[in-house]
């Protein structure tokens, strides 16, 4: 996802000279690094100095340009809140803010690396658009709609590398607040967004080998959400399940319970988040991820699938 | 250009600081709990900027100014509404309807309002926003000043800190900014409660800024502060002032830093004020 953003931001960066990075000493990668070397006035480092890197994206897009604020999620989100709420959001400027690692993606780093509550935190904030692809080529879709885009503030939240293509195959295009199915069943349908789509893949596999048939939705656009496309889902299901990487108050889960309320639902309808607790943990992300009881053993075992 | 350079007629300026500074008691009236105190101290300063520093833009084209003035101290704001009141970018009815439900001017500035080019009150935050604006004009090959008076408290502020050095790793000497050192917080005196919050001076040019120390109610000293700089680096102008300035019973009493006048204490002051020379 890294390396796409980097990629996409890169190429578009040499059409449209009003982009411009604004790291705080994250070293970049892949195109970050060539983007800094060609156009070296467009690339700024604050040093390890979030606050300034998030104030000076806010003068910048007064002036026109498109500043994208780039470093690891706690470091981009939570460290310069403040700033990302009065200088971008208040002023409703064009700036992308892009977390790298949201959830517990930095699992050898600890609790202080983890951005657990990134969505529930950008998702309190009026104006702030939230965006979450689930690989590299929803990373492309949201990063040149990044590019475009004239709502105001973004906050991109994206994995790190090597996460697998889960969309090539999606029956819908990647479309700007819409849920997307990447497929269509009857039974069960479960919404996830960002690198935890795996689980969600995952456990439409075991469906599927059950007997089930599976809509698969991915809800990249987390802000504004597309509360249609879920009450449209919810009804048109037996069961619905929400699988996010993302402490349980605050994120998708708890809307899309809103959602089933205010339709009156009649699905079952299950939801499995990040625990509320900081877990002391050391392993691969899919360790942390099980260490909150988000594995796909576990998954299949609450869900008593067969 | 050349009209700033020429010189600054400060006895008009002390004029207009008069009528700045008794409108604002006039709105006073209207309100419980205003920043008076506040906007005296940074009045000779945010006056100097918009009346000898910023160059205007071509006849009739918006914004008004070629250059850019942010009051990053939000609560000294009363001075940059009369001010821009009397440059006819804000109307009277604005400043009558300050801080009520059908009025667009409240107690820290907010950006989208005529000539608010940043929403500021928390502070901190003027100094990376001005830092990223003198960036961009530079790369952008635009001549434009930037223009920020900072409260000394702001300076406590961390993110104040992080711009300062940023600014000067930049070397954006596009980026001219006012500290108004009145030594008072919300609570009390700076130098009391915060001795090591001085030297200023020192701390700023260490910083890598070019920074002088001069009366900030002492509009030529100022101005000649700007004419004189070496355009090199970033300019910082320390001025020493007195929050409540021109009140006696304001001068230095930080109730005043929230307090509006009741109408005896108004009419004493305007007598302190005295009368507008014509």
């Amino acid at each position: 996802m890294r390396n796409t953003f980097a990629d996409t931001f890169y190429e578009a960066g040499t059409r449209d000279k009003r982009l411009a990075v604004v790291v705080a000493d994250i070293s970049p990668a892949g195109s970050i690094q060539k983007f800094r070397e060609d156009f070296p006035d467009r690339f700024v480092n604050t040093g390890v100095s979030e606050q300034i890197m998030i104030g000076m994206c806010a003068g910048m897009a007064l002036r026109g340009l498109r500043p994208f604020a780039y470093t690891i999620a706690t470091f981009t989100l939570f460290r310069p809140f403040e700033f990302v709420r009065n200088d971008l959001c208040y002023q409703n400027l064009p700036v992308t803010v892009v977390g790298i690692g949201g959830g517990v993606t930095y699992s050898t780093l600890g609790g202080t690396h983890h951005a657990m509550e990134d969505v529930a935190v950008a998702g309190a904030i009026p104006n702030l658009t939230i965006l979450a692809p689930c690989d590299p080529d929803e990373t492309k879709a949201a990063t040149l709609w990044c590019v475009e885009q004239t709502r105001g503030p973004v906050y991109l939240r994206l994995g790190k590398a090597g996460e697998p293509d889960f969309t090539s195959i999606a029956v819908d295009p990647w479309e700007f607040g819409k849920v997307r199915y990447l497929r269509n069943g009857q039974d069960v349908c479960i919404f996830s967004y960002g690198p935890i789509m795996k689980l969600a893949v995952e456990l439409a596999d075991r469906f599927e080998k059950s007997g089930k048939s599976v809509s698969l939705i991915s809800v990249h656009t987390l802000k504004p959400l597309d509360r249609e496309g879920i009450s449209t889902a919810l009804a048109a299901h037996k069961h619905a399940i929400v699988i996010e990487e993302c402490v349980p108050r605050g994120g998708l889960a708890g809307q899309v319970k809103e959602i089933a309320w205010d339709q009156k639902a009649d699905c079952r309808l299950d939801a499995f988040s990040l625990q509320d607790e900081f877990i002391h943990c050391y392993g691969t992300h899919s360790d942390l991820l099980a260490a909150h009881g988000l594995s796909i053993e576990s998954l299949v075992q609450q869900l008593k699938i067969v | 250009m050349a009209s700033v350079e020429k010189g600054f007629d400060a006895l008009a300026a002390q004029r207009r600081c008069l009528e700045y500074r008794r409108r604002i008691l006039e709105i006073s009236q209207q309100v419980t709990a205003l920043h008076v105190a506040p906007a005296f101290s940074c009045l000779e300063m945010v006056d100097l900027i918009y009346s000898g520093l910023m160059r205007p833009s071509a006849e009739g084209l918006s914004p008004r100014f070629l250059d850019s003035f942010l009051m990053s101290k939000g609560h000294g704001c009363l001075s940059q509404y009369v001010i821009l009141e009397n440059f006819g970018v804000l109307e009277k009815s604005d400043l009558q309807n300050y801080c009520t439900p059908i009025g667009q001017l409240g107690a820290h500035p907010d950006f989208g309002v005529p000539g608010i080019e940043a929403s500021t009150g928390s502070l901190g935050h003027g100094m990376g926003i001005a830092t990223g604006m003198a960036y961009a004009d530079r790369i952008k090959g635009d001549d434009r000043h930037i223009f920020v008076v900072l409260s000394d408290g702001e300076l406590q502020e961390g993110s104040t800190w992080e711009a300062i050095m940023m600014a000067a790793n930049l070397n954006l000497h596009n980026l001219i900014a006012f500290v108004d050192l009145n030594d008072f917080g919300g609570l009390a005196r700076m130098s009391e409660g915060h001795p090591a919050f001085y030297p200023v001076l020192d701390k700023i040019r260490a910083f890598g800024w070019e920074a002088i120390e001069v009366n900030g109610h002492d509009a030529a000293a100022m101005h000649d502060g700007f004419l004189n700089r070496s355009r090199k680096k970033p300019l910082m102008i320390v001025g020493k002032t007195v929050k409540g300035k021109g009140v006696s019973f304001m001068e230095h009493v930080p109730i005043w830093h929230y307090r509006s006048p009741n109408k005896e204490e108004y009419a004493q002051a305007l007598a302190e004020l005295g009368e507008v020379s014509s």
